[in-house]
């Protein structure tokens, strides 16, 4: 059990394993899958289907957040993304008009250079991250406005619609593609950091920059290429998500999601004073959330308190996460036995 | 002979997989200062820690006015009567001397804090330990020195019986250690308990009544202070001769002069006024100088921490521009920072990581040391250095810290360097690790190596260095070599640079 619970992942996994256990005793039907249109379906088909923009964000969260930083501008570059992307495969913006790949080509870039800017402010200004990626997030929807010209676009009628939508909301072997592109990338990542000398840097780095620098880490790149990868996450997240609902909303788009990515990573058991990361248990951690919100609806929660509900098992699960409030808990319960014995 | 305020007998203390305290006996007494003695490691904080209730020893008795204790947590040993000044003394900057004194038990009046009673309060502790301030004033304008008066005015009033000091005097000048000292002797007239926790052996016999002696978690006797000799009592501490160790230095220091491996013409940094060195190998280049005197800022602005105003960098003949340290690494120097806290140590992190971390950036992204390779030149340096840890996978905070200082050099070592700058390398050590550092840094330079040494222990800078540059007030004001290095040479460079 002490072994166990010194992973990263642990609680993660008890959480969503709870999670399934309540719903095979309460929620009718939870598992049944069943075969549509020569696809899978069903409510966990749903949850890996909807997690995958928030699985996104929450890789790219936790390298950020392990250098002791925070991106809370992904919700904006969300609409930047998919508002371009839209807008080309549309063709209301006069170039490339209607090509899938300059949709997807321009709107990634645009997470890019997003993820450039916020790096930027924060490695060479040197602005407090939370201030920085702050800038972008009230901008970034200002941006997205701007390149929709203030419309919510919907892509319909182009031509293009059918591609551009099975990135997010067709199946692939059976199941959600979406969930295979966050596999690549999770992959492609977990390469980048342990197969890399980039996790020990970012680690150093999170824990003590000023000893870093000094013992040769590039301190100020670091930071940009975290920034940058946070900001193709969120790009390719905006991607996923306009197409799943075939067009692109500036307002709503991604809203709030910026929270639930950083909460990922915090129920993945990351600290958000950076140092230590485990990326597989952010993804973890977005599973949780998603998990939760399926159950939420599947089990009939009224709308009007499911956000409560939410938090409510939120805060549960970050008590049972906190070591301190473990060995308290541990304590009481043996007071309890030396009581009554 | 008084009665004994505090007796701690047979303590034993021990955690996963080291015995960090075996059959301990500590007994001190009203009106008397008793210097804790030992190596790094040797379980003097542990002592402590049992004392103030951090720790729960596993066995063994504490009494206190001959009544057993138990404590239970820092606050129930201060609520005892038992108070801690630490190292760092853990204050709030930012907060004035009389909130600092009286944080989280501020007196009431009417429903709100009593500034007034307060403040007076404040001054009339501080004036009874002869500090005459405004205590009105936040922490963060005065020295440390005040500080760490303060730290000890709080802890008097929330009434000590028993007074430890831990390392207090290891960031203060000598006239600041004099006031500290007097303030102690004053306290121990007043019947006071003092424990009184060091590295400077001096200022030990300066005020100590007692000395108890620690090696290695065990009790090896507690003595009368004026009929213990300083190299009985290193050699109690150490567990071997001294003498041998210091001859083993002295016979190797040496002044032969290898090819030129660094030039630095003209350089500035913002902190530092343009100076030329030339540095070179077999050799132990010395930077004297007082705290803050430019010594560091001229390590640094050779290494590419600081950046540059002016001037050239040649190594081995070629231009050099260092905009980052890596750029320095990169052509063979090393740095080990003057405070491993905020500039050495990654203390998350395991020791094989931090040893393996500026050979990995050395080598650059791509080619990743993998986890076996890391083991094994963790392990290597483990044992060149003699790093006291159960393996290369603990955390380096875990660390005692003159084990932590060796892993930083281990590295830099790991680096195979040709400069290595050393910036204070014992540093709060004890004297056992110091002389083995010295020995290790005379080896390296015969062995080719060019070692840039910083040191505010004037003895180590003469024992070590051939030759050497004297700084003050942020200005190199001249060299000194061979037979003309003595620290008369050096006192009297600094106070005609003074007088310019």
């Amino acid at each position: 059990m002490k072994n166990l619970t010194k992973y990263k992942a642990f609680w993660p996994t008890v959480a969503f394993v709870v999670l399934l256990i309540f719903n095979a005793f309460f929620t009718k039907n939870f598992f049944a899958i069943s075969i549509v249109d020569g696809h899978l379906f069903g409510n966990l088909i749903d949850i890996i289907k909807n997690v995958s923009p928030l699985a996104l964000l929450s890789i790219g969260m936790t390298l950020v957040i392990a250098t002791g930083g925070i991106d809370i501008s992904v919700g904006s570059v969300v609409a930047i993304s998919g508002a371009l992307a839209c807008s080309i495969i549309d063709k209301r913006l006069g170039f490339f008009d209607g090509s899938l790949a300059a949709a997807l080509i321009f709107g990634l870039l645009a997470g890019v250079l997003c993820g450039l800017w916020n790096g930027f402010l924060v490695s060479k200004v040197k602005i407090q991250p939370i201030v920085a990626t702050l800038i972008l997030m009230t901008a970034g929807r200002g941006v997205a406005q701007l390149i929709t010209k203030g419309k919510i676009v919907t892509i319909n009628s182009a031509p293009m619609m059918k591609q551009y939508y099975f990135l997010g909301a067709g199946y692939f072997l059976g199941l959600p593609f979406a969930i295979f592109i966050v596999a690549i990338i999770l992959v492609g990542m977990l390469m980048l950091v342990r197969k890399t000398a980039f996790g020990l840097f970012l680690e150093s780095l999170g824990i003590n920059s000023r000893s870093s620098r000094l013992s040769g880490v590039n301190t100020d790149r670091i930071k940009l290429v975290v920034y940058t990868i946070s900001g193709f996450m969120a790009a390719l997240s905006g991607i996923l998500i306009s197409s799943n609902i075939k067009g692109a909303d500036c307002n709503n788009a991604g809203l709030f999601i910026e929270m639930d990515a950083i909460l990922s990573v915090a129920i993945g058991g990351n600290s958000l004073a950076g140092g230590r990361f485990s990326i597989t248990s952010s993804v973890l951690g977005a599973f949780v959330i998603q998990c939760l919100t399926t159950t939420v609806y599947a089990f009939g929660v009224p709308p009007e308190t499911i956000l409560l509900v939410k938090a409510f098992v939120i805060v549960i699960l970050c008590l049972f996460q906190s070591q301190s409030f473990r060995q308290k808990l541990m304590a009481w319960r043996e007071g309890k036995k030396v009581h009554s014995a | 002979m008084n009665k004994p305020l505090l007796k701690m007998s047979g303590i034993n203390k021990s955690f996963p997989g080291v015995v960090a305290l075996k059959d301990v006996n500590f007994t001190l007494r009203t009106g008397e200062i008793h210097a804790l003695l030992g190596e790094n490691g040797a379980g003097k904080s542990t002592l402590i820690k049992v004392l103030t209730g951090v720790y729960q020893a596993d066995s063994g008795t504490i009494e206190l006015n001959g009544i057993p204790i138990r404590t239970q947590s820092p606050k129930h040993a201060q609520e005892l009567g038992i108070s801690t000044v630490y190292q760092e003394a853990n204050l709030c900057d930012n907060l004035t001397v009389a909130e600092n004194i009286f944080i989280g038990r501020e007196p009431m009046k009417r429903g709100r804090i009593d500034w007034e009673e307060i403040n007076s309060r404040s001054r009339k502790l501080l004036e009874s330990l002869n500090l005459n301030i405004d205590v009105t004033q936040t922490l963060d304008n005065y020295s440390v020195a005040i500080k760490q008066m303060v730290a000890i005015a709080r802890a008097l009033d929330i009434s000590a019986k028993v007074l430890i000091l831990d390392e207090p005097t290891s960031s203060l000048d000598k006239a600041e250690c004099q006031k500290l000292f007097e303030v102690m002797r004053k306290l121990r007239n007043d019947k006071m308990g003092i424990i009184f926790i060091t590295h400077f052996l001096d200022q030990v016999y300066e005020v100590s009544d007692k000395i108890t002696v620690l090696r290695n978690g065990m009790f090896v006797g507690d003595f009368e202070a004026d009929k213990l000799s300083k190299l009985d009592l290193i050699g109690k501490m150490i567990g071997k001769d001294y003498e041998m160790l210091e001859k083993a230095v002295k016979t190797e220091g040496l002044t032969c002069k290898g090819e030129t491996f660094l030039t630095a013409d003209n350089i500035a940094s913002s902190s530092v006024k343009p100076f030329s060195l030339e540095i070179n190998k077999n050799e132990v280049f010395g930077l004297a100088g007082l705290l803050g005197s430019g010594r560091t800022e001229t390590a640094r602005v050779i290494f590419g921490a600081d950046k540059s105003e002016g001037g050239k960098i040649f190594v081995k003949d070629e231009e050099r521009h260092f905009k980052n340290p890596i750029d320095a690494i990169k052509v063979g120097i090393g740095y080990c920072p003057e405070d491993r806290k905020v500039d050495g140590i990654l203390p998350d992190l395991s020791i094989k990581e931090n040893i393996v971390l500026a050979l990995q950036t050395k080598k650059g992204l791509f080619k990743f040391i993998d986890k076996k390779t890391q083991k094994e030149i963790a392990d290597k340096y483990i044992k060149l250095l003699d790093i006291k840890t159960p393996d290369s996978e603990q955390l380096i905070k875990n660390l005692s810290g003159g084990n932590q200082q060796k892993a930083i050099l281990a590295r830099w070592l790991a680096t195979e360097p040709d400069l290595l700058i050393l910036d204070e390398p014992t540093k709060g050590i004890d004297v056992g690790t110091k002389a083995e550092i010295q020995k290790l840094v005379l080896e390296l330079a015969s062995n080719g190596m060019a070692i840039v040494f910083i040191s505010s222990e004037m003895d180590e800078m003469l024992r070590c260095c051939g030759r050497m540059a004297v700084y003050s007030e942020k200005q190199k004001l001249g060299e000194l070599s061979g037979e003309q290095i003595n620290e008369k040479a050096i006192m009297d460079m600094i106070a005609g640079g003074g007088a310019q």
